[in-house]
């Protein structure tokens, strides 16, 4: 079967990749790329372990075809950190005990952030349905929330 | 001797005797007697837990067992 | 016996070890493994839920471009002594439910493997079904399987009842007739799924001598090694599994599906081979746990005294015998002291998937049956739940309904904390209900090693095996660094593969910080003999005149020698001087796992137009001997709360008539997501272990127990009637609320 060349930015680096033209960004991602940070729950679209950012949009990978993402901006979880300094959320994560098995934290981690780009001081009935397309069996909700808020109180704190 | 209890389940292997005493100082010498009274009991009881004197084990051969012990065979427990 | 201790490290809330891979995407889970040359299997689904397997030909997908090995039944060995798990694995003559695998196979793509499934033919001879509990255990009722006779006493005839456990005490008739009310309470609960969020995976691969290592995301490796085993007839000495990070499991992952048929897919092709399941393959064919149906009775004087308790358990297994319908009895009545009771268990085969262990395996049913009639007979008695609970609470003493009697067990306190607690005495809001109930566990210990191997800058390296679900890692360092006097940060936990460290039990039954802890905390102190030898060496000494304290060895009081202190790092640096590396080991059988005890309640509001439930506020208190890191005992309350209240509130397996599940994917089967949920309180209650050294009981199972229970009681303060059956989702709630209006 014939494939398809897709050129995109993944966390903010060119990358080439060649796609088969049914499969998903979230597999071109991770068989193509190697970049296995992104996690499948599901591939249908509801657990949002596979959650990105295309052009700064949330989406679940899974649910997009690699061949879409011809010349988009794509930020996985691998892109979150800056260097060796952790994004405020990735911290927060970790202090709040906010992961238990650590499937469903990548994609919270991108979801998280995502909504603190566009809403810095969100309440926590926003927090809860903004996560709502992710899926945490091991927590509850409570220290992600949690984590959330801590993370919005510090960005607020430094702004 | 030694207090040993068999839940319900396991009477129809003992004939219908609940509750007997036997003489032995370890979990391994209760098997045995047991044996010699119910051929064929050990292989059983081997697959169930046990709590003595309140304490529940699941393999406990070289357990000591005093002559005022209690012994409950009881169902083995699984967990998630 | 442990007290309250002022103790460095345990009770503190660090980071945990493994923190940073998984929020940033380093860690590799079982999906993330690729080897070169790899090919990718798939398997193969039974379209029936029960049918003869007359001929299965994978010829023509063999034939397909692109693919490599194909298997079935006949390429494993089958005789008399085929366990039901190898069976389980790959159907043989009969496939016996919707969703058993019946072939697979290997090709370079995912892509091509499914599509090469489509040629793979199989001769079936449909069979009707029995789907449901009630209907396999009448008379007449199709076989799931035809050998089979209950408690395995062939001179009865053949039945879909593999066993029936019974507990009694007492004069059950006696005791009900001393009563001054009776209740009752009949209910069903359907199928329900663990829902971890990562599929089942793994790689495999063997060499021309038959050596296979496989890399897989499981419970326990030790077990998936001697299970593969099994199914493929090697030895376990053949077999090497490499556990990856754990994306959730509750039970689910204690045993394999995958691993022997990734195996053998290797064998025939030459190559490594991939499997890793959909979320359909998750919920049709991987272990749910029992639909039960349970009738609870109890009886009681009017002051409250329980005259009398009755049960009677009806366990689905799925297709194998095997349903946790043991523990179910055990722990039905296991919070209250009773004279007189009797509590009868089965364990019924249906042509649905095999169930497998789910967080306190068969407790949540049992007690959602008997704490809601606990409930109801405080209501008909007009006292307080926690009073009435108190009142007959077990406690230090009292001989539990299976038999042996409860040392120091913290029930009472749970009872008395939720007393006081403020959520409790804040009057409920207007138009809301609220729901208590009891929660019980017993906690397994079994088989564990640990390493503690100590490096030449003093740091300490932990190995132990149990794949860490949750936070272990960091409950290993810290009980590690407890007992070597150290800080956390001095010591890293590792969890071997099946050849780098002992042997150890799954991870599950609530054990790990409780038999693993116990196995690192001996290996640290073997480490400390070994320090104190050395140091007495070091000084001239006999090792009887040194202690060990804060880290360090010292001279015992009154030792007259001209010593400073020696470190760990001192010592650590000198070891090739003194005698070589310091390695310190231990293997336990750990007995005495502690009994723990909670109690719940929920605030909940019912929406009488939709039938929909919102719980607004969930408080669990739960006895966990000591919290080692606070936080991620929280973390399991609180997750475990979450499991139970989306059990009770909406997650069901439906089924139609032909046995096919309806609602296969995480949209349809709706696992409680963040805005379903409200912040969970929680408060640690700790009555230590009397049996571990640092009173660790496991706290992971009870936290899912109660919680169905306290929704149905909530719920029912909420509507004014009780629905018995759960889940209580829209639909049943708002027929429920038709039927009263018209009745």
């Amino acid at each position: 079967m014939s494939r398809v060349h897709v050129t995109l930015s993944v966390n903010g680096e060119p990358r080439e990749m060649l796609c088969e033209a049914h499969q998903s960004l979230l597999d071109a991602l991770r068989d193509e790329l190697g970049m296995t940070g992104t996690k499948e729950g599901c591939a249908t679209g509801d657990c949002g372990a596979c959650s990105v950012l295309a052009d700064g949009r949330l989406v679940c990978s899974c649910l997009m075809l690699g061949v879409e993402a011809e010349g988009m901006d794509i930020t996985t979880i691998e892109g979150i950190a800056q260097g060796s300094e952790l994004h405020v959320v990735q911290r927060k994560f970790l202090e709040a005990a906010a992961l238990q098995c650590g499937i469903c934290t990548p994609g919270f981690i991108v979801a998280a952030k995502a909504l603190l780009d566009q809403n810095p001081n969100p309440d926590e009935t926003t927090i809860r349905y903004w996560l709502a397309g992710n899926l945490c069996r091991c927590t509850g909700y409570d220290k992600i929330v949690r984590a959330v808020q801590d993370a919005a109180q510090e960005l607020a704190y430094e702004a | 001797m030694a207090k040993v209890v068999f839940p319900d389940h396991l009477l129809q292997q003992t004939g219908g005797t609940k509750e007997t005493t036997v003489e032995a100082t370890n979990f391994r010498g209760v098997l045995r007697a047991l044996e010699k009274l119910w051929p064929g009991i050990e292989e059983t009881l081997q697959k169930t837990a046990v709590a003595i004197d309140g304490q529940i084990y699941q393999d406990a051969w070289l357990e000591p067992v005093r002559p005022d012990s209690e012994i409950y065979f009881m169902q083995r427990i699984e967990g998630g | 016996m442990a007290e309250a201790h002022d103790y460095k490290a345990i009770g503190t809330r660090p980071v945990r070890p493994d923190g940073v891979d998984k929020v940033t995407g380093r860690a590799n889970f079982g999906a993330d493994l690729n080897l070169p040359n790899m090919l990718h299997g798939k398997m193969l689904r039974s379209p029936h839920a029960h049918a003869r397997i007359k001929r299965v030909d994978v010829s023509q997908a063999l034939a397909m471009d692109g693919v490599y090995a194909a298997c079935a039944g006949g390429d494993f060995p089958t005789n008399e002594r085929t366990t039901d798990l190898a069976k389980n694995c790959m159907a043989r003559d009969k496939a016996l439910y919707h969703g058993h695998a019946v072939a697979a196979v290997a090709a370079r793509t995912p892509y091509i493997a499914e599509r090469a499934l489509d040629l793979i033919e199989v001769e079936y001879e449909p069979l009707a079904p029995v789907l449901d509990v009630d209907e396999a255990m009448a008379d007449g009722a199709i076989l799931v399987n035809e050998n089979l006779h209950t408690n395995g006493d062939a001179s009865k005839p053949a039945s879909n009842v593999a066993a029936i456990v019974k507990f009694e005490r007492g004069d059950v008739e006696q005791g009900f007739a001393e009563a001054d009310v009776v209740v009752e309470v009949d209910c069903r609960v359907p199928t329900a799924h663990q829902g971890y969020i990562e599929p089942h995976a793994c790689t495999a691969t063997i060499n021309e001598e038959g050596e296979a290592t496989v890399w897989c995301c499981t419970q326990g490796h030790f077990d998936v090694r001697s299970l593969t085993a099994n199914v493929l007839g090697k030895s376990v000495g053949e077999i090497k599994v490499i556990p990856s990070e754990i994306g959730g499991g509750f039970g689910g992952k204690t045993i394999i599906y995958l691993e022997p048929i990734a195996v053998k897919l290797s064998e025939m092709s030459g190559r490594p081979v991939k499997m890793v399941m959909t979320r359909e393959e998750v919920f049709r064919a991987t272990g749910p746990t029992s639909a039960t149906h349970c009738r609870a009775k109890v009886g009681a004087k009017r002051d409250g005294k329980i005259t009398a308790a009755s049960a009677w358990l009806a366990y689905e297994a799925g297709a194998f015998a095997g349903a946790p319908v043991g523990p179910g009895c055990m722990s039905i009545l296991a919070p209250y002291d009773l004279e007189h009771f009797s509590i009868e268990g089965h364990d019924v085969l249906v042509n649905k998937p095999k169930v497998a262990a789910y967080r306190a395996p068969g407790a949540p049913q049992a007690m959602h049956a008997m704490e809601s009639a606990i409930d109801d007979l405080a209501r008909e008695l007009g006292m307080d739940p926690i009073d009435l609970r108190l009142k007959n609470s077990a406690d230090e003493g009292t001989q539990a309904p299976y038999g042996p009697v409860f040392p120091a067990i913290g029930f009472r306190k749970c009872l008395e904390a939720t007393k006081a607690h403020p959520n409790y005495t804040k009057p409920k809001a207007e138009g809301t209900g609220r729901g208590v109930a009891a929660g019980f566990w017993f906690n397994i210990g079994m088989q564990s090693s640990a390493e503690a191997r100590l490096s030449e800058d003093g740091t300490v390296t932990v190995v132990e095996g149990n794949p860490d679900i949750g936070g272990s890692r960091a409950s290993m360092c810290l009980m590690a660094a407890e007992t070597l006097g150290v800080p956390y940060d001095r010591v890293r936990t590792h969890v071997g593969d099946t050849e780098s460290t002992g042997f150890c039990n799954v991870t599950g039954g609530s054990r790990t910080t409780f038999a693993t802890g116990l196995a690192v905390v001996q290996a640290c102190e073997d480490i400390i003999a070994q320090c104190k030898q050395r140091a007495a060496a070091t000084w001239d000494i006999d090792v009887e005149q040194v202690d060990w304290a804060d880290g360090q060895a010292i001279p015992k009081p009154g030792v007259n020698v001209d010593a400073n202190p020696l470190s760990l790092r001192d010592i650590a640096k000198n070891a090739g001087r003194t005698g070589g590396p310091i390695l310190g080991r231990a293997s336990v059988n750990a007995q005495g796992a502690g009994a723990s005890f909670s109690v719940n309640f929920a605030d909940v509001k019912v929406d009488r137009e939709t039938g929909k439930i919102d719980v607004l506020s969930f408080t669990g208190i739960q006895d966990a001997g000591t919290a080692i890191h606070p936080a991620y005992v929280e973390g399991q309350m609180q997750g475990g709360a979450v499991q139970g209240l989306g059990w009770a509130l909406n997650e069901e397996y439906i089924y139609d008539e032909n046995g096919v599940m309806e609602n296969a994917g995480f949209l349809d089967y709706r696992v409680p997501v963040a805005s379903d949920m409200p912040m969970i309180d929680t408060q640690i209650i700790e009555v230590p272990n009397p049996s571990h050294p640092y009173g660790v009981r496991g706290v992971g199972e009870t936290p899912i127990v109660a919680p169905l229970a306290a929704t149905s009681n909530a719920a029912r303060d909420a509507l004014g009637f009780r629905i018995a059956d759960l889940p209580l989702s829209p639909p049943r709630v708002l027929e429920a609320i038709d039927n009263q209006a018209d009745a």
